[in-house]
Order: C-alpha cells, then structure tokens, then sequence
C-alpha cells in the first residue's frame, strides 16, 4: 500500500460519520440510476421486440418515382391503398411485381426473410355478431422468417392453418369481440361483396391491441380472393439479421431498388421518443442524487482538510510533496468512491432483480405490448455509466479540496495563520 | 560571534546569513527576524536560548525549510535553500532534515511505530522490514519500545514529544532542528533526548540545532546562542 493511500485510508476512518454520508449519496446515486435505466430499457427493449416480432425490421410499401412522402387513404372499396406523393406527382400503391424484388433481396446477405403481405379492411360476421378487421394475405412459411406470429398463438396451431384450406388465423380480442373460438366459422368480405366461409384454425394474443383487434391472418390466395386483387401485394414485410441496422438497409433498398423502404425505428419513431424521452427524465432524476454525493465528498474532504492542517504541515515537514498531499485527499475520494460505487452496484443489481420479480398491477400491461411483471433490462452499460458518472461527479467535487489543502503552506500552518 | 565548542567543529552543513522575516499583516507587521546569521557544524549540538517571543520557532521553521525568509539566505550542504521552488524545499526537507514541532508532534490516528515510519515511507531509502525494525530501535532508543503500538491520542504529551525526536531522526537526516524538544519531559526523559542527540551528533556527525528554556540542558550544549528581539546576542 502507497503511504498515501495508507494515510488517505486512516483520515477516512477518522471521520466516519461524514464518509458514510458520502458514501450513501454515492449508493444510491448508482443504484437509482442502475434500476431506473434497467427497467426504461426493458420496457423498450420488449416493445421493440414486439414491434419487430409482428411487423419485421423493414417494410416495402411501394414504388419510388420522386420523393418520399407516403399517406394511407382507404378507398371506398376497402382496400388500403398507399399513395406517395410529390409535387402532384402521384404513384401506384403497393407492389405490383413482388416476384424480382424479393428476389433482389434474397441475394442480400442482411435480409434473413421476407414476406408478401396482402393487407384490406374486410367486415366480419359470425353466426352471432359483425364487426370489422383487416384481412392480411400471407405465405405462411415466409411469414414465419419475418415475424414471431408462430410464437404468439395461444389457441389452435400454424401448422393447422398451413395444411386445411380456407383457414384463418383471429386475434384473441377481435375473436372475443365475435364470440366465437377456435374451429368455429366465420365469414369475410369486402363491403357489398359476397362472404366466403373462413375457419379459425388458430388465435393469437401479440400484446398489441391494435393487431389483436383486427387482424385476420389468410393465405395469400384466399386474400387475394377476398380483396378482389389478384395480383400484387400490399407491402413486403422485412427481417434483418440486425435489426438495429434497418434504417442502413433501408436507406439502400430505397436507391437500389427504388422502392419506398421503412424501417421501424421510423415506423415506431413517437413510441421510441417517448422511451426515449422517459429515460432522460429518469436519468436526470437520479442525477440529483449523484449530485449530492459530490456536495457530501466535497464537504466531507473539506471538512477533513480542516481538521488536518497540522498532520499536513508535519508530512510537508517529513518531505512529502504538494502532489503527495493533492493525492492523500483524492485517495480518499477514490476509496468512498470505490467502496460506494460496489455496493450501488449490488444494489442496483439486486434491485432489478427484485423488480423484475413484481407483478405488475392490475394483472398486467397491454395494449403496446404485454407484461405481467416489470420488464428490466440487464446491461452492463447501465452500470458503467453509473460509476462513471458518479466517479466523474465525485472527483470533480474532491479536486478542489484537495488543492486547497496542497496549496496550504507549512509555515503558515505552524504559526496557525493558515486559511 | 564564534561560539565555544567542546569537540573539533566539523563541516558546516547549514548556514544562513541575514536572514529577515516580517509576521502580521498590515498594522500588524512586525519585524520579528533581524537579520540573523548562524551556522551549524557536523558533530555540534546548538542551543538557541532566548525570551519567549524573541523570534526562535521564527527561525527554526526559516532554517527547515519551512517557510521563506523576506532577506537573507540559507544554504544547506552548500547548496542556496531559501526561495527555490518549493519541490527543491520538500525534497531538501526529506532528506536532510530532521524536525521537531515545538506543539503538535504526532499525527494522532497513527500508532507511535507508523509515525515515527512515516518519513521513510516517503523517502523509501529502506525495505519495509528494515524500515519497521529502524523504527522500532528510535523507539526504543527514546525509552518507548513498549509503547511503539500506542495510537498518539493515547500517549501523553511527553511521550508524544519524544515520539515526535525518533521521527525527526527516522531518515537519518544531517540536521535536525528541534523546538525545545524537552519542553514536557521530566529530567530523566529530557536527559534521554538530550543525551539520544548528542551521542547522534557525535556518533553520526549530523549537526543538531535546539530550542531549550532550560538552562541545564542549554549548558551541556557544544554552544549557546542567546537570542533577544529577533537577533542574537
Ligand atoms: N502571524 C503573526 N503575526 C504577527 N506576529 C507574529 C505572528 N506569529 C508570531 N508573531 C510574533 O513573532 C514573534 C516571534 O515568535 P516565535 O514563535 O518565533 O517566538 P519564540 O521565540 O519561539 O517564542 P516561544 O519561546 O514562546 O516559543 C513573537 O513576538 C510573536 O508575537
Ligand atoms: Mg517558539
């Protein structure tokens, strides 16, 4: 052990009382921080999974021949069409030619799946209630790359809706809101056309309310029926092997291949905004506290430069140097510090642990996504950037201090005329 | 001026000439040292005597390096001391010079043992067993081995003071200044100090430089210097 390090030691265990101020301070700046950022981040990593899960990383709406800006109308028939459009300059919707451009993108290494959706507001009857959805047309198999549909079917199975013809697949709430179950029959159609006879073969509960409620999965043809749109597909449906590269990709598929890409970070942008926003106020919430553990160093170091004038006229007097004494006291810092910075670790970790333990109330979270229990993330970011701010908040604090007691002069300090 | 000396002086290892110093602020500056002129001789035990208030301490922190004369010059082992930079000082202090605290001797959260090993923690001259084992001699040799694990609030004054002379010895140092350094102690101990000191200068040739009130001991000295209104006399 370094003498100063030895002495920094001994003048800290000399003040205990205002050493265990700071050192709370710095607990709970780096706990609070840890638990905050870990269940922010949870919550967004699970929405984004789940948004990523049911739409795919990208999706390919329709065909660029100007700028960018792209509105959904519905048309009359039912049938969403998406129309972008620029200077007056207007484009045909959807894509009519699926077949070379998702060629084009299986040759991309960063795409791992794609699939054609063919998507339509549709009304729905069963034998007792109506309502109304939205048809998606989807190759099952392509679908299963590109989404975690498979995942999310509670009742029934994919491989039912694979093998029987004219199978459905229902949201629980939109099936709900029909009472009916699995097997029993319901029937689709356009406004105005003639309903044809679909069976549910499988329900499924995403924790998204709005696809819960109104989507209806078919095969491609039975939409393509349904629709009225025998050729063409709504949009392409996109998963990357990383998804956090989707605005990348997309970027490239719009000046390849000319089609309008969008990736979900765009999609989603006001839900990840205001995650987003929610951990910079949590951040800054706990920030506060790491704050006040700097205030404490700083009156605690301050408090014992003070008191220690003379020990550091008589180590001036044995030889040690300004830095020796600049050191003795950021030591002191450095120890709390590391000694803080542990335990706000556990802390933190055994906090989130626990948190991820309770239930959430009222059995549950849904709507964006669903939860039963508090969602946390384990980062080890989230606790490097605790201890650093908290070392960088603390040493700042301790710096002046600990100059302060270099700069004192031993001559001064005998003769009690230091200040 | 030459004072009277019972061995054959040796080299001068510390010499000031003319030294001022001005205390106070303002109205309350005062022209405590004079121009004062002294040296220090390998192998001699010094006494600075004078009234209280007359300005030794004043001096005694001049001469360790410890603060900065306004006139004047001190050299130590030949080299010009006073104002340089405050690093020459601190290593000049480290290795050269040993100092004893007319108040306030020990740093009172270390045991007699840490205090006495702290200079030669800094220095680092020795291994830390040899270093423990050195200690452990001083201490003794001030009449404390039994007492080298004691924390400083719990020894006496006394004893604090003569922990503070086995420090001030710790590094071997070629002077070593002491602000009555028997200031507490009863006659036996200030006969232990002060007979530890003079066998030191005799045996190692360092040069010793005391403050004492006590005439005896000012007496036993290789010289005595009388000190009165921040001049010797
Ligand atoms: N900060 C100060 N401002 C003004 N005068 C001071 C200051 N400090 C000390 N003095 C004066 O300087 C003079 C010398 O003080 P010093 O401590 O050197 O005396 P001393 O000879 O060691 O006395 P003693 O025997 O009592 O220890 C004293 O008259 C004292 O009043
Ligand atoms: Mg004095």
């Amino acid at each position: 052990m370094s003498p100063n390090l030895r002495i920094a030691f001994r003048f800290l265990t000399a003040k205990k009382r205002a050493m265990v101020m700071s050192l709370t301070c710095i607990v709970l700046g780096v706990g609070l921080f840890i638990i905050t950022q870990a269940t922010t981040t949870g919550f967004q990593d699970l929405f984004i999974e789940t948004i990523i899960g049911a739409d795919g990383a990208v999706l390919i709406q329709d065909k660029i021949q100007s700028a960018r800006t792209s509105f959904e109308t519905e048309h009359g028939s039912g049938v969403v069409i998406e129309t972008t459009q620029d200077n007056a300059v207007k484009l045909q919707a959807g894509i009519e030619e699926p077949a070379g451009l998702v060629a084009a993108l299986d040759d991309n290494p960063a795409v791992v799946g794609v699939s054609q959706v063919l998507k339509g507001s549709v009304d729905i009857s069963s034998a007792v209630r109506s309502d109304t959805g939205r048809v998606y047309g989807i190759n099952i198999d392509q679908h299963l790359k590109v989404s975690n549909l498979g995942a999310k079917i509670v009742e029934g199975s994919v491989d039912d809706f694979r093998n029987r013809p004219a199978g459905a697949m229902i949201g629980r709430e939109l099936a709900d809101r029909l009472l009916i179950g699995l097997n029993d029959f319901i029937q689709v159609s356009q406004s105005g056309a003639t309903p044809q006879r679909y069976r549910v073969m499988a329900i499924f509960v995403t924790g998204i309310s709005a696809m819960d409620r109104e989507r209806i999965y078919l095969s491609l043809s039975d939409a393509a029926s349904v629709l009225h749109r025998p050729t063409g597909v709504s949009y392409l449906q996109l998963q990357l092997a990383d998804p956090a590269r989707a605005p990348v990709e997309s970027a490239r598929i719009v000046d390849e291949l000319r089609y309008n890409a969008q990736p979900w970070q765009e999609r989603e942008r006001s839900w990840l905004s205001a995650f987003s926003a929610l951990q910079v106020s949590s951040a800054i919430t706990v920030l506060v506290f790491t704050l006040i553990a700097g205030v404490a160093m700083f009156n605690t170091l301050a408090m014992i430069v003070i008191e220690k004038t003379k020990d550091i006229a008589i180590l001036r007097s044995m030889g040690y140097e300004r830095a020796d004494v600049t050191r003795i006291f950021l030591w002191q810092a450095v120890i709390v510090l590391t000694i803080g910075a542990v335990i706000g670790c556990v802390f933190g970790a055994a906090s989130t642990y626990g948190i991820s333990k309770m239930p959430l109330r009222n059995g549950g979270i849904s709507g964006i996504f669903s939860a039963k229990y508090y969602v946390v993330a384990w980062d080890v970011w989230h606790y490097v950037e605790a201890v650093s701010t908290a070392v960088v908040m603390v040493m700042l604090a301790s710096i002046i201090p600990a100059r302060r007691a270099a700069r004192l002069e031993p001559g001064d300090i005998v003769r009690g005329t230091a200040q | 001026m030459k004072a009277a000396s019972v061995s054959a002086p040796g080299e001068v290892v510390l010499c000031c000439s003319g030294l001022h110093r001005y205390l106070g602020r303002d109205e309350g500056r005062v022209h405590v040292l004079k121009g004062v002129s002294f040296e220090a001789r390998r192998g001699q035990v010094e006494a600075i005597v004078g009234p209280s208030g007359c300005g030794k301490s004043t001096l005694l922190y001049l001469l360790g390096l410890l603060d900065q004369p306004d006139g004047g010059e001190i050299s130590i082992n030949g080299n010009v001391m006073s104002n340089t930079d405050d690093a020459a000082r601190t290593a000049a202090r480290g290795a050269h010079i040993g100092f004893v605290f007319q108040f306030h001797f020990l740093m009172l959260e270390f045991t007699a043992l840490e205090n006495v090993m702290m200079p030669m923690r800094k220095l680092g001259r020795l291994p830390e067993p040899e270093m423990t084992a050195r200690a452990h001699s001083l201490l003794a040799s001030v009449g404390l081995g039994e007492k080298s694990h004691r924390l400083g609030t719990q020894l006496s004054g006394g004893e604090q003071q003569r922990v503070a002379v086995a420090r001030a010895l710790a590094n071997q140092p070629t002077i070593i200044l002491a602000d009555e350094p028997t200031g507490n102690l009863d006659v036996k101990n200030s006969a232990l100090v002060f007979d530890l000191l003079t066998r030191l200068a005799k045996e190692n040739g360092q040069a010793v430089v005391l403050v004492t009130h006590n005439p005896e001991i000012a007496n036993r000295c290789d010289a005595t210097r009388p000190m009165r209104d921040g001049l010797f006399v």
